[in-house]
């Protein structure tokens, strides 16, 4: 697989709306992998959170759109309580899904969630899961 | 003494048993909750998009509501409408071009001016009642039962609207010991029990729940403490699955701090809705002689 890096990925729009919605500076990051280490779902990511952000701020949005990272994110805000560059990583997250959310595609397949889920969940779970993993 | 209180939706359904064992609680401490006359959903998960204020609009409007009582300040149980209120007062207060934003949107309103205080429960038993009335009210100490605390995220998570220290919050423990429990720390209770994704992704919310659960049992805890109706789901209905797989482990029971605290205050365990546990509460608590009036 060939990756390209250059003027035109670091300065490319996806980067800019990265900013635009996170409001974070993402060459604030230095990969000092903080955020990965404390990720209490990391275990089930294709990309750990630290390669996410890398990926970002190199613009490589196919890679990162491929990986299940930011579907699995949580939005439990330990790497962002935690960053030492102050990096909210949470909010970074929610751009990155923003992004794709906002191609009005759905990353959770309601009708396949088994009717027994439904009734024995808080709503919360169900309109939180919603909220932010569907267009 | 009263104060103004947002339930929010799982608290009318799921979470009766928060609801019913925290008025009766207060009650018994001098303190009514009052139900805002009319609330909407404080919209569950904060947006963090930057370019947008929709999301805060529902969990703005429920705080016009708190001052359409004549209040300026709201009591939370949820820790979720705790976060998305908290955030949102916290959002309009630093970004007055948001906070007019959303005002001029929902000109049939008052305005919004950053004017209320949102608070949780455990802050009001600290800050407002305090430890030592509440000592001075408890009936029946729960002794001989060691519990674990489990704070989750949103109580905590991001710095500047956390209860309580981030990485060792303590408040929990306080109101705990202070009602006789044998308080068992645990290296799982801040971490997150997989949230939301219990809709999409349910089978690494369960490895969530069980490394938090079998770290418990194996601090000795007969239960965990929580605040959280989404964790004590996560944590409650997965046990099922646990207890069929794994021979050498029997369950462990999920409970709301106030349930404890009601049961404390020598109140009728009636209140407690324990039916409603995922995890029965009512075996365990009748072996250490907690539950005879």
């Amino acid at each position: 697989m060939r990756t390209e890096i250059s003027t035109e990925t670091l300065y490319s729009d996806f980067v800019k709306k990265v900013e635009e919605i996170s409001e974070q500076k993402l060459l604030s990051c230095y990969q000092c992998g903080k955020c990965s280490a404390g990720c209490p779902m990391c275990f089930a990511m294709d990309l750990l959170p630290n390669q996410i952000i890398r990926l970002a701020q190199l613009g490589q949005e196919d890679d990162i759109a491929r990986a299940n990272t930011i579907w699995i994110c949580a939005s439990c805000i330990t790497c962002s309580v935690r960053c030492p560059r102050g990096v909210d990583l949470a909010r970074v997250m929610e751009a990155l899904r923003l992004i794709e959310a906002r191609k009005n595609v759905d990353h959770v397949e309601i009708p396949d969630i088994p009717k027994e889920t439904i009734a024995e969940l808080p709503q919360l779970a169900m309109v939180g899961g919603f909220r932010k993993l569907t267009a | 003494m009263t104060l103004s209180y947002y339930p929010g939706c799982t608290l009318k359904t799921k979470a009766k048993n928060l609801e019913d064992s925290a008025i009766a609680a207060m009650e018994a401490l001098g303190m009514e909750l009052v139900e805002l006359p009319r609330w909407n959903c404080c919209g569950t998960v904060y947006s963090f998009a930057g370019d947008e204020e929709l999301h805060q609009l529902a969990p703005v409007r429920n705080l016009i509501r708190v001052k359409e009582t004549g209040s300026d300040k709201v009591a939370t149980l949820c820790s979720f409408c705790y976060n998305t209120l908290k955030r949102a007062d916290l959002l309009v207060r630093n970004n007055p071009d948001k906070m007019h934003t959303l005002n001029t949107f929902m000109e049939e309103e008052i305005d919004y001016e950053g004017d209320v205080d949102v608070v949780h429960l455990l802050e009001v038993l600290r800050d407002d009642v305090g430890w030592d009335a509440i000592a001075e009210k408890v009936q029946k100490p729960l002794e001989g039962l060691k519990v674990a605390p489990y704070y989750g995220c949103t109580l905590l998570r991001p710095e500047d609207i956390a209860i309580d220290d981030v990485e060792r919050p303590t408040i929990m423990h306080d109101l705990l010991k202070t009602i006789g429990c044998n308080v068992v720390d645990f290296p799982y209770a801040t971490e997150c029990c997989g949230s939301y994704q219990i809709i999409s992704n349910p089978d690494f919310v369960s490895q969530r729940a069980w490394d938090i659960l079998s770290s418990a049992v194996r601090r000795k805890a007969d239960a965990i403490v929580l605040t959280c109706p989404l964790c004590d789901a996560n944590l409650g209905q997965t046990q099922k699955e646990f207890i069929e797989k794994r021979s050498d482990f029997t369950g462990i029971p999920i409970l709301y701090f106030t349930q404890l605290l009601a049961l404390a205050l020598g109140l009728d365990p009636e209140v407690c809705r324990f039916e409603l546990n995922y995890v029965d509460p009512r075996p365990l608590l009748e072996s250490k002689g907690l539950l005879r009036q």
